[in-house]
């Protein structure tokens, strides 16, 4: 594979803090990676210095370790236990408040820009995902339509995957092809250590020029193509998605939804870090002179008994039954509804599986 | 949500979320359940379609979706009946003036009565399931020339259960229509039949090239009720059946109310049996 030249620059990795600083200069509120707990996590950044450098991590079904290796790396480690979906779709929110006489008010879109530094291409899909969801329906969220409208996404293509990423399965990575204002890959080689920029938008454009970068050489684009190319063989995992919607449905009753009934502990840890899920619940509360009520969202599970609960009590009682409407929803119902697959192959949902469950063998023995 | 962008202050900008009724009157239905006559605050029209919904908001209490249940031709007035099971419904009917409901809606699908004309009708219900069909009852009565037989089965748990007691007297002594009533356990006074809404059967004959089944009641009624239907030759398409899940939104963005690959709230809750026969009666999908 061989790039076309024109879009792509060379950043110096040690400016990465001016690319913070023209951000800031923009008006953004930047997220980006920081180590915390032990994980990489998404959280609000002053300088390029609270980018962690030098971190590896580990990934495998139930397991997550970080570990120090190179020290002049950047990003050595791929997805952590949150995605953009935290600070787009905030766990919770305020739909409306509601006066006594009745007259509605929702927060006010105020203004606030966000950039998220440091995203990975399967986050980029699943954004694009909770658009359809979120703000395609004939119906929007308010909270996230106005974090997402403004939003500027500076993606890090993906060169050391992890055990559990199967993004070249579901067809999202590991490079970012669109969907992002300025795209990076980290070239680390003969001593020299720089930051290959694409840029996708105008907006990027205009960022990148600030920056003043020079273009990309001939030799350099000819080293992200190779590492392109490492990193897609290195991806082992594989999900089979020719028919997959099909084969599922026709499994309904396969006694393999036993055997992941009988492991899974509906602990719900799958579907907060999965970039995708969105379900949420609400809760309603008024002021204590009862003059003014609120309505929150929050996130919610359908692996709670609650999620699918009637009067006279809930649908889904097995445990069998809540991890089979999640796997058929990421993997089939989805494609129905809104014509993609809900999963992105970003692995998440097995690494943070305390029993080490896995969405891809599930879903290859449910069909065997 | 539609904003109306109205700036109010600097956090928040007034939006049309939900209209505001007030509640004009309550008839006491059952020992649990009460008929609601609401009237818009703003005045104005109010349509919908038998079989539809809306979200009725009880103040600082929450939502609950709640079937239309009255004349779909009346437009000034919005009649729900409501089962009390809990917070939300208790305080609904508990709303006394100046206090007012907000509603957001009408939501879903609803029956498919142009279709039907020309056709025989079969409607089957089980408990509170006969709130949304009393709009598709009324609206047949009323283009009664249009429709061919006219079969109407109706189950309660008790004759204390049963609901429009003074309608479903007129229904039943009405020519132009079959209606049936059975209860699971009669009392003293019960001298009708008693038995599940499927042992009716028996007592009806039907044209199956010719009939449209509209079903609403607890599940496993409702899964027994297609098997009778299938007994006497309908097929998938003529059979339609109103779902319910939990809901929070109404607006297909929760997620809460799906069932296989639909949204009830948005492509229901009236379904066609082979919509989702796939679906349909497996267990705890
Ligand atoms: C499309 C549709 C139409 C309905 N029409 C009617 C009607 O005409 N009359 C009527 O009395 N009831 C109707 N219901 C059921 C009614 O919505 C519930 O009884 C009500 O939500 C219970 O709320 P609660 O807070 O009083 O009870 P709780 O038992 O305290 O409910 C707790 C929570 O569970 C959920 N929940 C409980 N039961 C149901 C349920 N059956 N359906 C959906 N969510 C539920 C609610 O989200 C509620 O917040 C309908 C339900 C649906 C889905
Ligand atoms: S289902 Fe699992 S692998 Fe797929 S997007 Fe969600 S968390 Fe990632
Ligand atoms: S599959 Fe794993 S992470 Fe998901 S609910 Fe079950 S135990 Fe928790
Ligand atoms: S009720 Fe929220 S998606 Fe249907």
């Amino acid at each position: 594979m061989s790039l076309q030249r024109k879009p792509y620059f060379a950043l110096d990795a040690e400016m990465l803090g001016n690319l913070v600083t023209i951000l800031k200069d923009f008006g953004y509120i930047i997220y980006g990676p920081v180590e915390r707990d032990g994980a990489i996590v998404y959280d609000i950044i002053e300088s390029a210095e609270q980018i962690p450098r030098g971190l590896f991590d580990e990934q495998s079904p139930g397991r997550y370790r970080l570990i120090k290796k190179d020290e002049r790396r950047y990003f050595g480690y791929v997805v952590g236990p949150q995605s953009p979906k935290y600070v787009l779709y905030p766990p919770q929110h305020l739909l409306f408040k509601v006066r006594k006489d009745g007259r509605t008010f929702i927060p006010r879109p105020d203004g606030k820009k966000v950039a998220i530094f440091g995203l990975r291409p399967c986050d980029l899909k699943a954004v694009d995902i909770l658009d359809d969801v979120l703000l395609k329906g004939p119906y929007k969220n308010n909270t996230y339509w106005t974090l997402r409208k403004d939003a500027l996404f500076i993606a890090v293509n993906c060169i050391e995957p992890d055990n559990n990423c199967f993004c070249t399965s579901m067809n999202t990575g590991p490079f970012a092809k669109s969907g992002c204002d300025i795209c990076i890959t980290e070239l680390l080689m003969d001593g020299k250590h720089v930051f290959i920029l694409e840029t996708m938008t105008d907006k990027g454009a205009e960022i990148v020029n600030r920056l003043g970068c020079r273009s990309a050489t001939e030799e350099e684009l000819d080293a992200v193509s190779r590492l392109m190319e490492e990193a897609r063989n290195k991806i082992r995992k594989k999900l089979n998605v020719e028919n997959l919607k099909e084969d599922l449905y026709k499994n309904l009753e396969h006694p393999r939804w036993n055997d992941v009934g009988n492991r899974c502990l509906t602990c719900g840890n799958c579907t907060l870090v999965c970039p995708t899920c969105f379900c949420s619940s609400v809760f309603d509360r008024s002021s204590l002179s009862m003059d003014v009520a609120e309505r929150w969202a929050l996130w919610d599970s359908c692996f709670s008994i609650d999620y699918s609960y009637i009067h006279g009590g809930a649908i889904r009682q097995s445990i069998m039954s809540r991890y089979r409407n999640w796997l058929m929803h990421k993997l089939a119902t989805w494609v129905d509804q809104f014509g993609t697959f809900g999963c992105v192959g970003c692995g998440r949902c097995i690494t943070w599986c305390p029993v080490g469950i896995d969405i891809v063998e599930e879903a290859n023995r449910v069909r065997s | 949500m539609k904003a109306k962008a109205m700036l109010e202050n600097s956090q928040t900008i007034e939006v049309e979320v939900m209209r505001r009724f007030s509640v004009e009157s309550v008839v006491k239905e059952t020992p649990d359940t009460y008929t609601l006559t609401l009237k818009p605050l703003d005045k104005k029209e109010y349509n919908f379609v038998p079989g539809q919904f809306n979200m009725l908001y009880a103040f600082g209490v929450g939502e609950a979706p709640i079937s239309l249940s009255g004349d779909p031709d009346e437009r000034h007035l919005v009649v729900h009946t409501i089962r009390v099971v809990g917070a939300v419904t208790n305080a609904l009917v508990n709303v006394k003036k100046p206090g007012f409901i907000g509603l957001r809606g009408p939501f879903g699908s609803g029956w498919p009565l142009e279709k039907m004309k020309g056709k025989d009708v079969i409607i089957v219900a089980g408990g509170i399931g006969l709130a949304p069909l009393r709009p598709a009852i009324y609206y047949i009565l009323k283009h009664r020339k249009e429709y061919g037989k006219f079969f109407f089965l109706y189950g309660a748990r008790t004759p204390n259960d049963l609901l429009y007691k003074k309608e479903l007297k007129e229904w039943k002594s009405r020519f132009d229509m079959d209606a049936f009533i059975t209860v699971d356990a009669g009392d003293e006074k019960w001298t009708g039949n008693v038995g599940v809404v499927t042992t009716l059967f028996k007592r009806i004959k039907l044209d199956p090239d010719n009939t449209y089944a509209l079903v609403c009641g607890p599940e496993i009624m409702m899964k027994y009720t297609v098997l009778e239907l299938r007994n006497q030759g309908l097929t998938d398409d003529k059979i339609y059946l109103s779902m319910e899940r939990n809901m929070k939104c109404g607006m297909r963005l929760c997620g809460r109310c799906q069932f296989g690959p639909y949204f009830v709230c948005k492509d229901g809750p009236v379904f066609s049996m082979d919509q989702i026969n796939r679906f349909f009666g497996r267990r705890e999908v």
